[in-house]
């Protein structure tokens, strides 16, 4: 088979931020009508190259060549110009303004005004293309997420993309709504547009890339021609440098309920409304709760740790009813919890590292007296925690919003898991993290789960979930939609859920 | 009481309204554009103070009325460039900046005003605009005196509303501003100078206020005194949330605050009862705040409101 000219390629792509090499020597090529995957763990290196590509940063070595020409990208403008769209993790839509405004926006109008109908009949012609079609005149604020991607793939488009780079796409998406991104794109292929796929999720890089470049430290640690026929397995191990066995889940012999809220709503304050919830989490079992983001999952959570009340429904921990719903309360009685976000309400970045470790106790005997703090406590607390948990960093006192990802996860279980929880709460354990980390995270788990710990993991990965998990209650629209136990779930079963589409339970 | 009704709606009593809110009108719509692409500017005050004092003495001085508007607006467009240096090349703090600013500006104003004009005992003023008849238009009853015999600067304001509709609806330039105050980045993306976008309506921003600060000086008083804004500045940023950003609400807003200001005019006027002046002097102020606490919970600001912009920020 001969290959077609690339489309694009990148020689030789050096970039370093300070004294950290982000990329060393990187080449990547696509030809037209490829679908390339750029595979890597965290902080391998992808984002960088693809915001040299994308005109972002200046690489400190290397060239791009499209076409054969040697180009200079020094901005997005430019990387537009070159034909190089790029949907971005965090979509980079105005959400108040219409799909046809955001789509307009930095084209030239026609005698000083806007000009909607050659943006109308310019959305129609891609819609018609590539079957992707929206409602011009909604605002982007009405559109799922699944929609706001796709106007993002459109605006690509709009602008006469030939090279389509995508920032982990499917990481947003239901399991169905994958399914359509990947026959829009291989539809684009087809018709001759090179494609960049970031993703960590090897299954969904085997189904849909022709080939893929594989980032390890930011250095391509390997290429692999034939990705639908090369294992996952030996994927991984080019990412990481060595094999990955997981986590092996032990038969579970749970106990009496720690956790249960029954008949748990809540009124539409901020973000999807609570209905009727149900459910109970046992000693020694890991209950995941899977759904497409915004279905409920932030409001259980905050249900759960405390931080909101519900207008109707009961919660007990440990047997005792909660009755005031304060996060001190819910820690009183025995639960543990790690916040989605870790920046923002896990931790504060600007404080040393050794006071967000303690900040849910800092008001308890162990770290302060009569209203004073005990420095030397706070302190030893947290060196200890450092040790055990072979948190990378220079000490105690750092700023913690200095730590990487994994080590930041780490403190915050540490943190909770000192005070040996009898139920646990973690929303998207392992988001961000390399496979390395993830690893530790998940058998810090199953270690508590052999305890007797009760565990809620509120997850978007639903693999993730799947190893981990002895039930998984899907969340559609602020409802329980179903739960399966480990020996019922599979993708399917759970994506089904996830959509409305099996919704009793 | 009937009586007193009479005098306050008088024909007389809508004209008020209508020159009462020219000022509110150029200077919540200068506001609105620069929020809407992200940058508050608290610097309204005392550009529009500094405005008022350039406009007056550039008139004192020149004799031409016209002279003395265009200084008002260059006044305003280069401390708006002042205001956007800080806030939007150097990404300081707008709170901070704009204060700033406002201080600088009525600083600046009163003392330039008394190194031309010394102290006085009876303050210098000039002969200032005068009301310009439109032909057919003003002879509509009632509306036709109220509207269409009014300074010239007063039909500026009517115009410019629609146009300032126009501008920030229709246009592509318009949509960059929405664009750069709802996600800077997106705009970025696009290949939008943020910076470049937000300077140009500061600085526009900027003009509205001048003008706004012009017609105090140069049609209203006819004279500059230190409390020629008196709050009306701070007013007009309050304007711009009661109208939700909006150009046609905004105005709307200046319309309707003007109403109660001329109201409580001519209630101080008609000596209702023995409440002290200063009674009625409040009831503006008062309205603006009920207004503000009912309408503006469901009003929300542009998105990057308040957000400086940095590229390579990660």
């Amino acid at each position: 088979m001969s290959l077609p000219a690339p489309l694009i390629e990148m020689r030789g792509i050096t970039k370093t931020f300070g004294a950290v090499k982000a990329n060393e020597a990187v080449d990547l090529s696509v030809a037209p009508g490829e679908i390339l995957g750029l595979l890597g763990e965290n902080g391998a290196g992808k984002t960088t190259l693809m915001n040299v590509l994308f005109g972002a940063y200046a690489p400190d070595a290397g060239e791009i060549l499209i076409q054969g020409q040697k180009v200079r990208i020094t901005s997005s403008a430019d990387a537009l110009a070159a034909g190089i769209g790029m949907v971005h993790q965090h979509f980079h839509l105005a959400p108040r303004l219409t799909v046809l405004e955001n789509l307009l926006i930095g084209i030239r109008g026609k005698g000083g005004r806007i000009d909607r109908a050659g943006g109308l009949a310019r959305l129609a012609e891609i819609s018609r293309q590539y079957g992707l079609a929206l409602d011009p005149d909604l605002p982007v604020s009405a559109l799922s997420v699944g929609e706001q991607q796709r106007l993002e793939i459109i605006k690509a488009l709009f602008r006469g993309a030939r090279l389509l780079i995508l920032d982990e796409p499917t990481a947003v998406l239901a399991p169905s709504e994958v399914e359509g991104l990947f026959s829009a794109l291989r539809s684009m292929a087809a018709q001759g547009l090179g494609i960049i796929f970031i993703s960590h999720k090897l299954n969904e890089v085997r189904a849909l890339t022709h080939r893929c470049t594989v980032l390890r430290h930011g250095r391509v640690a390997g290429r692999v021609d034939d990705p639908a026929n090369t294992t996952s397995a030996a994927m991984a191990e080019l990412m990481c440098g060595h094999e990955i066995v997981p986590p092996a889940r032990g038969p579970s012999t749970p106990g009496e309920a720690v956790l249960t809220l029954d008949g748990i709503s809540t009124s539409k304050h901020s973000g999807t409304t609570l209905r009727d919830v149900s459910l109970a989490v046992r000693a020694g079992e890991i209950l995941g709760i899977a759904g497409v983001s915004g279905n409920g999952q932030q409001a259980l959570a905050e249900v759960i740790s405390g931080v909101r009340a519900p207008d109707a429904g009961q919660m007990t921990i440990a047997g005792q009813k909660v009755s005031r719903f304060s996060p001190r309360e819910v820690q009183a009685l025995g639960l543990g919890r790690i916040p989605e976000d870790r920046m923002t309400t896990g931790l504060v970045t600007n404080l040393p590292l050794a006071d967000s470790m303690v900040l849910p106790r800092v008001g308890t005997a162990a770290f302060s007296s009569r209203g004073l703090l005990k420095p030397d406590a706070i302190r030893a607390f947290a060196e200890e925690q450092i040790k055990a948990y072979d948190i990378r960093c220079p000490g105690p006192m750092v700023r913690a919003g200095a730590l990487s990802g994994g080590n930041l996860q780490k403190a915050l279980l540490a943190r909770e898991l000192a005070f040996d929880p009898k139920v646990l709460i973690v929303s998207q354990p392992t988001r961000g993290l390399d496979i390395g980390a993830a690893r530790f995270i998940h058998e810090k788990f199953l270690a508590m789960r052999a305890k007797g710990c009760g565990i809620i993991v509120i997850g978007e990965d639903l693999e993730e979930l799947l190893v981990l998990c002895d039930r998984i209650a899907v969340m559609y629209e602020g409802r329980i939609a179903g739960t399966l136990s480990s020996a019922d779930a599979t993708v399917a079963r759970l994506g089904l859920l996830m959509t409305g589409a099996e919704g009793h339970g | 009481m009937s009586a007193v009704f009479e005098q306050i709606f008088q024909v007389g009593f809508l004209a008020a309204i209508i020159r009462i809110a020219t000022p509110l009108a150029f200077a919540t719509l200068g506001e609105m554009f620069s929020e809407r692409a992200g940058v508050l500017n608290l610097g309204i005050e005392g550009i529009m103070l500094l405005s008022a004092m350039t406009g007056f003495t550039a008139t004192s001085l020149s004799g031409s009325l016209w002279l003395g508007v265009l200084a008002a607006v260059l006044t305003g467009m280069l401390m708006g460039a002042l205001h956007a240096l800080f806030t939007v090349a150097l990404g300081l703090s707008q709170h901070v900046c704009g204060i700033g600013v406002t201080l600088f500006s009525s600083g600046l104003a009163y003392f330039l005003y008394r190194l031309i004009f010394g102290q006085q005992s009876v303050p210098p003023s000039i002969k200032g605009f005068q009301t310009l008849p439109i032909p057919v238009l003003s002879d509509i009853p009632v509306l036709g005196p109220a509207i269409f015999n009014q300074f010239t600067l007063v039909y500026m304001a009517i115009l410019a509303i629609p146009l300032a509709a126009f501008v920030l609806y229709r246009t592509p330039w318009g949509l960059s501003v929405r664009m750069v105050g709802e996600n800077p980045r997106a705009a970025d993306s696009a290949g939008v100078s943020v910076i470049a976008t937000r300077f140009q309506v500061v600085i526009l921003g900027g003009a509205l206020m001048g003008l706004a600060g012009a017609f105090l000086s140069m049609a209203q008083f006819n004279a500059f005194t230190f409390g020629v804004v008196s709050g009306r500045g701070w007013v007009a940023i309050a304007l711009v949330v009661f109208g939700r950003w909006d150009p046609w609400r905004s105005a709307g807003a200046a319309l309707l605050f003007a109403f109660v200001d001329a109201l409580q005019l001519r209630m101080q006027a008609s000596g209702l009862g023995h409440i002290p002046y200063e009674a009625f002097l409040m009831l503006p102020f008062i309205f603006t705040i009920v207004a503000m606490a009912f309408m503006s919970r469901n009003a929300v600001a542009p998105s990057a409101l308040l957000k400086p912009f940095r590229r390579e920020e990660r």
